[in-house]
C-alpha cells in the first residue's frame, strides 16, 4: 500500500516524529530536566527575600523578574513545578493503584461486589471533587502528603470504571472461556489472561491524569490548602502574583502559569499520541 | 446416521439409572426475557459423535456452552457419567472443567494475542501446575499431531493463518486428554484441507481415548461425514 493511501490521520503517525510530538519532547524533556536539577545547578533559599530588589521587570540578570519579595521568579517557577510534577505523578499513580484494585475486584468478580463498589463509585462520583479535596486537606491538614491523599481519593473513579469495564468486556471471551475450561484458577485467570490486557489502558488512564492531577494541586494551592506559602509551588506563587498584577507585575503569575500550561500540555500531546497507538484499528493500519 | 428431535432420544426416563456421558436434562437458558434453550435434553455418550444442527439463533452454540460447563443453566441440569454437574466455570473443580473440552469457532477470539503458540498449547498444563518440561515435551507431542511446525509454534497469533491457528486450539483442547470434545463450527473458517485434517486429527482422537464429540456445523457434507447421530435443534 502507497503511503497517500493510508489516511491523513494514519500517515501522520507513521512519520518517526510529527513536529507536534518533536516539540512535546523537547518541551517536556527540557522543563522536566530544568526542574530536577535545578537544587544541584541553582541553589534556592526558600525563605530568602530581598525587599530592595522587589517586583523587577524580566531582564538578563531575572530572566522572569523578581516577585513582590525581591525573589527570582524563573527559579522559583522551576522549585514550583517540581513539587508540582511531583505531587501530580504521585497523586495519579496512588488513584490508578486504588481505582485498579477496586475496577479488577468488580470487574472479575461481579455480582453483588460489582454492584456494590458501582454504588460506591457513583456515590463518590456524585460529590463535586474539588470541593471534597478540599474537605479532606483540611481534615488532614494541609501539607504535602495531604494534597496528594486528596487528588488521590478524589481521582480514582475513572480508574475503577475503565478497569472493570475492560474486564467486564474480556471475561466472556472466548480465549477466557478456553482458560477456564483448560482449568485454570480466579486467580491464573485475572493475572495470566486479563489483567496484561487491561494493564496498557491503565498506564494511560494514569497518565493522562498526571497532567489533570498537577492542576488539582495548583487549585489547592492557589485557595491556600496547599504547601505553606514560602515554600515555591505553581498555586502559591500564582496565589502571591495576583497582587503584583495589579501593580503591572504581570510576569509573577504568568511565568509560572505558562511553564505549567507548557509542561501539562506537552504531556498531554505525548499521551494522546500513545492513547492513538494502543487503539488497535490505528495499530493495525500502522503495521505495528 | 439417524436423525432425531432432541427430547425423542436424549430424555432419560424417571427413575432410569443414570448412563454413562454427558447429558442435558431439560436445560433452559434465557438471555433477559429471550429464551435460547428450552426444556433441552441432549447425551454425549462415549465414543459416539453427535451432531447438533438447527438454524441460526436456536441456541447451538450457547447448548455447546452450557455442556462445555462455561454457562450454568436458568433450569434443568448437566450430568457427567451420571454424576449431577452443579454450577459452571469456576464453581466447578479443574478436575471437571478438564474433563470436557471446547473448540471455538473463531480461533482469533480463542487466543490470548499475547501468548506464542506454544503457550497458548501449553497453558492448560502450566495453569494445573504440570512442571515446565513436561508441558513442552507434551505441546511437542500435541504440535506434532496436529500438524505445527516448531517455527510456527514461536509466532504469536497474528503472525499465523486461521487454519495455524485452529490447529494450535484444537492442541489445547486435547492437551488434557478430555473425555468430551466439543466443536463448534470448529471448522467454519478453515480451508478445505485444514478441515479435512482438523476432522482426522479428531476422529483419531475419539478412536483411540474413546471420546464422546458434539459436532456443530452448518456444512450437510461435514455432518454426513463425521457425525454418528445427528440432533436438530429447533428454533427458540
Amino acid at each position: 500500500m502507497t503511503d497517500l493511501a493510508l489516511p491523513a490521520r494514519v500517515r501522520r503517525l507513521r512519520r518517526p516524529g510529527s513536529a507536534g510530538t518533536t516539540v512535546a519532547v523537547v518541551v517536556l524533556a527540557g522543563v522536566v530536566a530544568a526542574a530536577l536539577l535545578a537544587p544541584v545547578l541553582w541553589p534556592l533559599d526558600q525563605s530568602a527575600v530581598d525587599l530592595s530588589r522587589t517586583r523587577l521587570a524580566p531582564s538578563a540578570d531575572n530572566l522572569a523578574g523578581t516577585d513582590d519579595l525581591g525573589r527570582d521568579v524563573a527559579l522559583r517557577s522551576l522549585y514550583g513545578l517540581r513539587v508540582s510534577l511531583l505531587v501530580g505523578a504521585v497523586a495519579a499513580l496512588v488513584a490508578a493503584v486504588i481505582g485498579g484494585l477496586v475496577g479488577a475486584l468488580a470487574g472479575s468478580v461481579g455480582g453483588w461486589v460489582d454492584r456494590a463498589l458501582m454504588r460506591v463509585v457513583d456515590t463518590v462520583a456524585a460529590l463535586p471533587h474539588l470541593l471534597l479535596g478540599i474537605f479532606i486537606v483540611a481534615m488532614l491538614r494541609p501539607s504535602l502528603g495531604a494534597v496528594i491523599a486528596s487528588i488521590a481519593l478524589t481521582h480514582w473513579l475513572s480508574t475503577a470504571r475503565i478497569v472493570r469495564s475492560e474486564l467486564l468486556s474480556l471475561r466472556n471471551r472466548p480465549f477466557v472461556d478456553a482458560a477456564i475450561s483448560g482449568g485454570a484458577s480466579r486467580a491464573r485467570v485475572l493475572t495470566r489472561h486479563l489483567l496484561p490486557h487491561v494493564l496498557p489502558r491503565l498506564a494511560l488512564a494514569t497518565t493522562l491524569m498526571v497532567p489533570h492531577a498537577v492542576w488539582h494541586e495548583t487549585a489547592l494551592s492557589f485557595l491556600g490548602l496547599g504547601l505553606p506559602p514560602h515554600l515555591a509551588s505553581i498555586g502559591n506563587m500564582i496565589n502571591d502574583g495576583q497582587r503584583s498584577l495589579l501593580t503591572g507585575a504581570w510576569w509573577a503569575s504568568i511565568v509560572p502559569g505558562l511553564l505549567l500550561v507548557a509542561a501539562t500540555l506537552a504531556l498531554a500531546v505525548l499521551t494522546g499520541r500513545w492513547r492513538d497507538r494502543l487503539d488497535p484499528r490505528v495499530r493495525a493500519e500502522l503495521q505495528l | 446416521m439417524t436423525v432425531t428431535a432432541p427430547d425423542a432420544t436424549d430424555a432419560v426416563a424417571p427413575g432410569a439409572a443414570p448412563a454413562a456421558g454427558l447429558a442435558a436434562h431439560q436445560v433452559s437458558v434465557a438471555y433477559g426475557r429471550q429464551r435460547v434453550l428450552d426444556r433441552v435434553d441432549l447425551r454425549i455418550a462415549p465414543g459416539e459423535t453427535v451432531g447438533l444442527r438447527g438454524p441460526s439463533g436456536s441456541g447451538k452454540s450457547t447448548l455447546a456452552r452450557v455442556l462445555a460447563l462455561l454457562h450454568a443453566p436458568d433450569s434443568g441440569h448437566l450430568t457427567l457419567d451420571g454424576s449431577p454437574v452443579r454450577g459452571a466455570r469456576h464453581r466447578l473443580p479443574a478436575s471437571v472443567r478438564t474433563r470436557v473440552a471446547i473448540l471455538f469457532q473463531s480461533p482469533r477470539a480463542a487466543t490470548d494475542p499475547r501468548l506464542s503458540l506454544a503457550d497458548i498449547v501449553a497453558e492448560p498444563l502450566r495453569a494445573t501446575g504440570t512442571p515446565r518440561e513436561q508441558a513442552a515435551a507434551r505441546t511437542a507431542e500435541l504440535a506434532d499431531l496436529v500438524g505445527l511446525t516448531t517455527d510456527l509454534l514461536t509466532r504469536r497469533p497474528h503472525a499465523v493463518s486461521d487454519g495455524q491457528l485452529q490447529r494450535a486450539c484444537l492442541a489445547r483442547a486435547l492437551v488434557h486428554r478430555p473425555d468430551y470434545l466439543l466443536c463448534d463450527e470448529a471448522t467454519a473458517m478453515l480451508d478445505a484441507s485444514t478441515q479435512a485434517h482438523v476432522a482426522a486429527v479428531i476422529g483419531d482422537y475419539q478412536r483411540r481415548q474413546g471420546a464422546g464429540v458434539l459436532v456443530i456445523t452448518h456444512d450437510p457434507a461435514l455432518m454426513a461425514r463425521w457425525a454418528t447421530r445427528v440432533v436438530d435443534l429447533p428454533a427458540a
